[in-house]
């Protein structure tokens, strides 16, 4: 499957959480997740970040993140990556929950994409 | 006003000194509008910023280049992409010209383009858009930055965490003005303008 996951959090389990739910309905999406700083501390890490885009088996990522610095991270793992990265600023669990089950199901991406829009809650904070 | 390495080694200095001694300050001023860790992710990013720079670095873009990579991989908040995209924007910049006025002009624009946070919406932009236009105009004085960091006492938060509060962000503060306001007080007072 050539599209993946990437999930980014200020907390580890929120990060570990979060694609346990995914991967429920999508076992065969590669489903990778950042989560905390690197002393496992509530923030994030670019390094973790871009360490979650490398692991992923997909060369091409739906991101879904909590707050703030993890959507200013996410975009300059984004530069830095070879991989295609496309960011959504949607409610983390239920549009994550959303591409994957629809991933899984071979869906297209634009028309994922069309799923997403009206769980677009947030980017201007 | 020219940034020299000199110089810049001496301003990065003092502003981590200014961070160690303030860092509870800060910390506390986040707690009553944020999640109370500034302080301490400032903290942590400049001393990985003078541990960085502790070996003399060959020339100014790559001590700017040093200390944006510290920042953007130990602060671990929002400030660390933020500050570190500014000093990553300097380091670009100052292998054409070492002018300072132009290194914080781009260092302002590359804050807002990474967080999209226009004047008045209570952030460090704040104080880094007065200090950019006081630059410009040889103006910059230490009034000026005390002016620019309290005046975002009375905004609303429209960015960062702070912006979930609504309108009880006023009346506070913003951590990272705060901040912002040490690092040019510092640049003030070690000389890099003259
Ligand atoms: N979008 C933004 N644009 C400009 N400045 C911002 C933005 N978001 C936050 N800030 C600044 O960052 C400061 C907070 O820095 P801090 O290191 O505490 O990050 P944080 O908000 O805890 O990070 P996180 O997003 O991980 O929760 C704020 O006081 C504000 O000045
Ligand atoms: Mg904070």
């Amino acid at each position: 499957m050539s599209y993946g996951i990437l999930i980014v959090s200020h907390v580890p389990e929120i990060a570990a959480g979060v694609p346990k739910l995914l991967q429920q309905v999508a076992t065969d999406v590669s489903i990778t997740a950042a989560g905390g700083t690197d002393e496992q501390e509530i923030g994030t890490s670019l390094e973790k970040i871009n360490q979650a885009i490398a692991a992923n088996q997909a060369d091409e990522l739906l991101a879904f993140y909590d707050l703030g610095s993890a959507r200013m991270n996410l975009e300059m793992a984004a530069e830095m990556t070879t991989k295609k990265i496309h960011l959504y600023d949607t409610a983390l669990v239920e549009s994550s929950y959303v591409a994957a089950s629809l991933l899984q199901a071979g869906v297209a991406l634009a028309a994922i994409e069309k799923q997403l829009e009206p769980l677009k809650i947030k980017g201007n904070n | 006003m020219e940034l020299t390495l000199e110089n810049y080694l001496a301003w990065m200095q003092d502003f981590a000194q200014k961070i160690a001694d303030k860092k509870d300050y800060l910390s506390d001023l986040d707690s009553k509008i944020g999640d109370g860790d500034h302080g301490n992710n400032m903290a942590r990013g400049l001393k990985a910023v003078s541990e960085a720079l502790a070996t003399k670095p060959a020339d100014l873009t790559s001590a700017l280049k040093v200390t944006a990579m510290a920042l953007i991989s130990k602060v671990g908040g929002a400030a660390g992409p933020l500050y570190g995209t500014a000093f990553l924007e300097m380091a670009k910049l100052s292998s054409k010209t070492v002018d300072l006025s132009e290194l914080i002009t781009a260092a302002a624009a590359g804050l807002q383009k990474r967080g999209g946070a226009q004047a008045g919406d209570k952030t460090m932009v704040d104080v880094w858009l007065p200090v950019r236009d006081n630059l410009k105009n040889s103006q910059l004085t230490s009034e000026k930055i005390e002016q620019a960091v309290n005046s975002t006492k009375q905004m609303e938060a429209k960015k960062g965490r702070a912006s979930y509060l609504g309108e009880r962000s006023v009346g506070h503060l913003d951590p990272g003005a705060v901040s912002s306001g040490y690092l040019f007080e510092s640049m003030l007072q070690t000389g890099v303008i003259k």
